[in-house]
């Protein structure tokens, strides 16, 4: 009962300061995209166009009106959900991120399949072997993926993996000939095209997605194994892994239930950040594997100076992350014994 | 600058030596260890590069051959030559010093914000610490790269604009370190012996305080650094950052990539530099973590 009255209390507290976290976002949102650019309707309405069409699209966003005025507009459309039109798609923005982003979601959930699933064992295998070679392999290897510009990595493995040897699929998330082919159920193709049964359309999918998701899961099982490595640290220099090993269990057990059961739920909140920032990956990643997901949304956006659709890709990354951090908070509190 | 009580210059005079004392320490700490070495080794080569750039290069960077395009590497052009014929081995040598300009000028802006934001933060506590913590939040609630994007996008495209929008996204993390460390000793006895003494805030902040701070702020100002070339290079990649004929290393990645099936060369070299320079920051900050840590040197 009190326990269950303090998560309440938790909670409450939690979500008061996610509401101002939320609030904090959209005034930063606004101030980049509405106060910043030097001239938001010149992005809009292109060099040459004519001094009617300025004032009309000067008022349509409203920009005669004082500042708190525009602000409590953005305000409302956010909470609404009416971000207006793309330029570039004409497209209702909120139904252009609801296209893209599946595919994004696609690749960092394969990505992060990856990378936990390489980044833990290596980490707990470098933390029990500290300072041996294995150790200091896994280290350089992890530092590696910390430190690869991805965007350059992708077109290198493109170079040898795609054009060189000819093992996996090129740009795109299938082969041009399958698109349109599947229904779409769950926006993920791996499961729509297999749901379908359309094996062939399944293997497309999934030699495309293989190398921009091994990278993307490369480069955050670096994070990963670092993390792991430091957490196995802590609970191998623990008194009860010694009693433990004095009691005649063996290395492996407790290598792998004690100390490794026990960093389980920290483990549980870095994968959950990791995931987050697999977003920045896929950014790049995305314009290079010409991955049709929010990456590529976000980045021709931008170039055109559609600054309208950057910010609420923005929005919505800085939403997906304040989520994310939630998530792994709750996760915490739920799994980790210690903090009931 | 206030007037130094006498009794500190002696002390600090000891200081001197003794910072270079152990400043010796660390290099022969750093030197010890391979992977550290190693990112000494090439940060300091870098560094030469660029001092050195215009003696280094073989060609200059920004000159164009129409007749010697797309040359595959030879003795000649040691990495070749890109679409417009320029030596991409000389641009490379020249681009040096446009990372080393970004670097240094994020780490110019970012290490004083975040010592700011972060000391004042946890000196003060009770709401400037809620307020000043909150924004800091709020920065940290986005990727840096789609922050920093957010950024070009509105202030537009350029060299300077991508170092703004780097340091406008890098601060957050060592203003979050200041505030901790400060938290650490804000109640020490010597600074409230300091205040009894009749000290400013201000004056308790730049003097016990930051002092305090520093080597952890620097450790992280390292490791970030090896961030920042990379969200740089994004950036540069995204052409959203150095504008051509600039040769910074990701846009010449970013222009090389058309022709990268049939010309490997062209974003091989560049890719090779990036990953070179942010491999060594690594390094050298996992190497500092470790040399300046004790705790961290046993448990290692």
């Amino acid at each position: 009962m009190t326990r269950n009255r303090r998560f309440m209390h938790v909670l409450g507290r939690q979500s008061l300061s996610i509401l101002v976290t939320l609030f904090g976002l959209l005034v930063l949102t606004f101030v980049i995209g509405r106060v910043m650019p030097a001239d938001p309707v010149r992005a809009i309405v292109g060099e040459d166009a004519t001094r009617e069409v300025y004032e009309h699209v000067f008022r349509q966003l409203g920009l005669d009106r004082p500042m708190w005025q525009q602000f409590v507009f953005y305000m409302r459309d956010v909470v609404t959900f009416d971000f207006g039109n793309a330029v570039r798609t004409g497209q209702p923005i909120t139904s252009d991120l609801a296209r893209v982003l599946p595919a994004t979601f696609e690749l960092a959930t394969f990505a992060i399949l990856i990378g936990a699933g390489l980044g833990a064992p290596l980490g707990v295998i470098a933390a029990v072997n500290k300072d041996r070679w294995i150790d200091h392999l896994v280290r350089v290897l992890s530092l590696l993926g910390h430190s690869m510009p991805i965007f350059w990595t992708g077109m290198i493995a493109l170079l040898i993996f795609y054009a060189g040897l000819g093992w996996v699929g090129g740009s795109g998330r299938m082969s041009q000939f399958y698109i349109g082919m599947v229904p779409e159920r769950t926006h993920f193709l791996l499961i729509d095209s297999a749901l379908a049964g359309q094996w062939d359309v399944f293997r497309s999918a999934l030699n495309h997605i293989i190398l921009p998701a091994a990278l993307l899961g490369y480069s955050s099982a670096a994070y990963i194994t670092r993390m792991t490595r430091s957490f196995m640290l802590d609970q191998l220099n623990q008194e009860y892994i010694t009693t433990a090993r004095v009691k005649g269990l063996s290395r492996r057990q407790t290598n792998w239930r004690h100390a490794f059961g026990n960093i389980r739920v920290q483990l549980v909140t870095i994968i959950a950040l990791a995931y987050g920032s697999l977003l920045e990956g896929a950014v790049l990643i995305e314009t290079v594997f010409a991955w049709p997901g929010f990456g590529q949304y976000l980045t021709s956006n931008l170039l055109i100076g559609d600054m309208n659709a950057v910010m609420t890709c923005v929005l919505v990354v800085g939403v997906i992350f304040i989520a994310l951090n939630l998530m792994s908070d709750i996760l915490y509190r739920v799994f980790d014994p210690r903090t009931k | 600058m206030s007037m130094t009580p006498p009794l500190t210059i002696p002390d600090k005079s000891r200081k001197m030596p003794q910072g270079i004392y152990m400043l010796g320490n660390i290099l022969r700490f750093l030197a010890r260890t391979p992977t550290s070495l190693f990112g000494i080794v090439v940060l300091v080569l870098l560094l030469l590069m660029a001092t050195f750039a215009p003696l280094l290069a073989t060609h200059d960077p920004y000159v164009q051959n129409l007749n010697n395009v797309l040359q595959p590497p030879s003795m000649a052009h040691f990495f070749g030559t890109d679409e417009l014929g320029r030596d991409i081995y000389s641009r490379l040598v020249h681009g040096s010093r446009i990372t080393l300009t970004i670097i240094t000028l994020v780490t110019l802006v970012v290490g004083p914000i975040g010592l700011l934001f972060g000391t004042v933060a946890g000196y003060f506590g009770g709401k400037i610490d809620m307020v000043l913590m909150r924004i800091t939040d709020i920065f940290l609630s986005f990727p840096s790269l789609i922050l920093s994007l957010a950024f070009v996008a509105a202030l537009g495209p350029s060299l300077n604009n991508a170092i703004i929008a780097i340091a406008l996204t890098a601060w957050p993390p060592i203003a979050r370190l200041a505030r901790a460390e400060t938290l650490t000793f804000r109640n020490a006895d010597y600074i409230s012996a300091a205040r009894l003494q009749g000290a400013s805030s201000a004056r308790i902040i730049w003097h016990s305080i930051v002092p305090m701070c520093l080597p952890s702020v620097i450790i992280r100002l390292t490791l970030n650094m090896a961030t920042v070339i990379l969200t740089a290079a994004g950036l540069g990649f995204l052409g959203l950052g150095a504008q051509p004929p600039l040769p910074e290393w990701g846009a010449m990645i970013a222009t090389g990539r058309r022709y990268m099936i049939d010309h490997w060369w062209l974003v091989t070299f560049p890719g090779i530099a990036i990953l070179a320079v942010s491999l060594a920051f690594n390094l050298l900050g996992d190497g500092l973590r470790d040399a300046l840590d004790p705790k961290q040197m046993n448990r290692r």
